[in-house]
């Protein structure tokens, strides 16, 4: 896996392996947050920042802690730890040092320590053998990903406001197929570049 | 439908809410089904479903871990102090887990592979950090492995109806068997890739929405409507 530049992997994380639209990532806040443009635009920046972040923290911790104690088998309740661990600071310090940022991104915060998305793309890191730069690469292009995914669904959802949906179909259930849809129409992009 | 996500509503007239075992399990597994009504753990239900072997094999990880770390925070509920639940819970949950994923490791390692990230992202699945935060929390530790139970089995049933559908649209089988012959009908590869695993979860939704809105009109009809 050493040989492929953290800038295809970036841009495969974006559009060929969306995390969302391809390893399912992330769904219970994409369903909850999508109804609005604005909410997902937050959501999507404190997630493209959150994951960028703890994918580094978590790849120092793994191959300098975990990998040289042998303790590898306790990497999920360490990296879940870690993640619950700086979402609470940048909370606490964005709080204190930038009211605006804080109104912005802060009411999002406590909800991205359970998005999968983050807990995954660690994993994923890890079984793919990532480099750190590698690494860098993926967790950037995960989160854009992820809120481009959440984005574009944000704009179908509002204009889907205005069509007559059958009943049993309305609410989640049509969000799924859209969902669907967009994962196919992403399905274009392959062959570009891929990882895995 | 409306009222399906509100803790307890549903068993609220009969007043069973005490420590009946039965509406306990009714409630978890179809009344308020983690997935089709409230919307949580998601994620693995459409990641792991491409073979039914696989969503079953999922299914029996999330009862396993939502029974047991039910159990063990009902025990622990009165020492926990409220806090530094959440942290105590996960520490709870991702113990099962690591402990599920070690076993599968140990003795089915090609289905670990193939499940890859999905059980140890089992941790954030909303479902077991839900209940142990909405029942576990404040009720005795017998009728939380009950209500643990329920979830578990509500999950896995979705789980193994979605993996049935995109196996036998996918691969023409059903674990692993034939049942579809290829040389009458052509496999559709889009079930087996993600566009198919929403668009089966969808469909699936709209039926449990359509059979709930229909028992809804049939119970209404004798009461004369409220």
């Amino acid at each position: 896996m050493a040989e492929i530049s953290p800038w295809a992997i970036l841009i495969a994380a974006i559009f060929t392996s969306n995390i969302l639209l391809a390893n399912f990532l992330g769904m219970c806040s994409f369903l909850a947050c999508s109804k609005q443009i604005n909410t997902s635009l937050g959501l999507g920046a404190a997630v493209i920042f959150v994951m960028t972040a703890t994918v580094a923290i978590n790849y120092g911790v793994y191959h300098g802690m975990l990998v040289p104690l042998g303790l590898k088998h306790l990497s999920f309740i360490v990296f879940i730890a870690v993640i619950a661990a700086f979402v609470q600071f940048v909370e606490m310090f964005i709080e204190r040092f930038s009211q605006g940022l804080y109104h912005a991104l802060g009411i999002f915060l406590p909800l991205i320590t359970v998005n999968c998305a983050i807990l995954g793309a660690a994993l994923f890191m890890i079984i793919r053998n990532y480099s750190f730069i590698q690494s860098l690469g993926f967790g950037f292009g995960a989160g854009l990903g992820w809120a481009l995914a959440i984005l574009l669904i944000a704009g179908l959802r509002k204009k889907m406001g205005y069509s007559d949906i059958p009943k049993s179909f309305q609410g989640v259930s049509i969000v799924m197929i859209i969902t669907g849809i967009m994962a196919m129409a992403f399905m274009g992009f392959a062959g570009m570049v891929r990882i895995q | 439908m409306s009222d399906a996500p509100v803790a307890c509503g549903a068993c609220e007239p009969g007043g069973l809410c005490g420590g009946k075992g039965l509406s306990t399990f009714k409630e978890g597994a179809w009344t308020n089904n983690p997935i089709n009504v409230q919307m949580l753990g998601i994620c693995s239900a459409l990641a792991v479903t491409g073979k039914l072997e696989n969503s079953l094999v999922m299914g029996v990880a999330l009862i396993f871990v939502c029974v047991c770390s039910n159990l063990f925070i009902s025990l622990l509920r009165k020492a926990i102090p409220r806090k530094i639940r959440m942290i105590a819970e996960v520490a709870i949950i991702a113990t099962f887990v690591i402990l599920f994923d070690q076993l599968l490791r140990a003795f089915y390692w090609p289905m670990s592979r193939q499940l890859g990230p999905y059980v140890g992202l089992i941790i954030t699945n909303c479902i077991v950090m839900g209940r142990a935060e909405a029942f576990a929390m404040q009720k005795p530790p017998i009728i939380s492995m009950v209500d643990g139970l329920a979830n578990g089995l509500g999950y896995a049933v979705i789980l193994a109806a979605i993996g049935i559908v995109r196996e036998l649209l996918g691969f023409g089988s059903i674990l692993g068997i034939t049942v579809l012959s290829e040389n009458w009908y052509t496999k559709n590869q889009l079930m087996v890739l993600a566009p198919g695993a929403f668009i089966v979860l969808g469909f699936i939704i709209a039926l449990f929405n359509a059979m709930n809105a229909k028992k809804d009109a049939n119970d209404a009809k004798p009461a004369g409507g409220h």
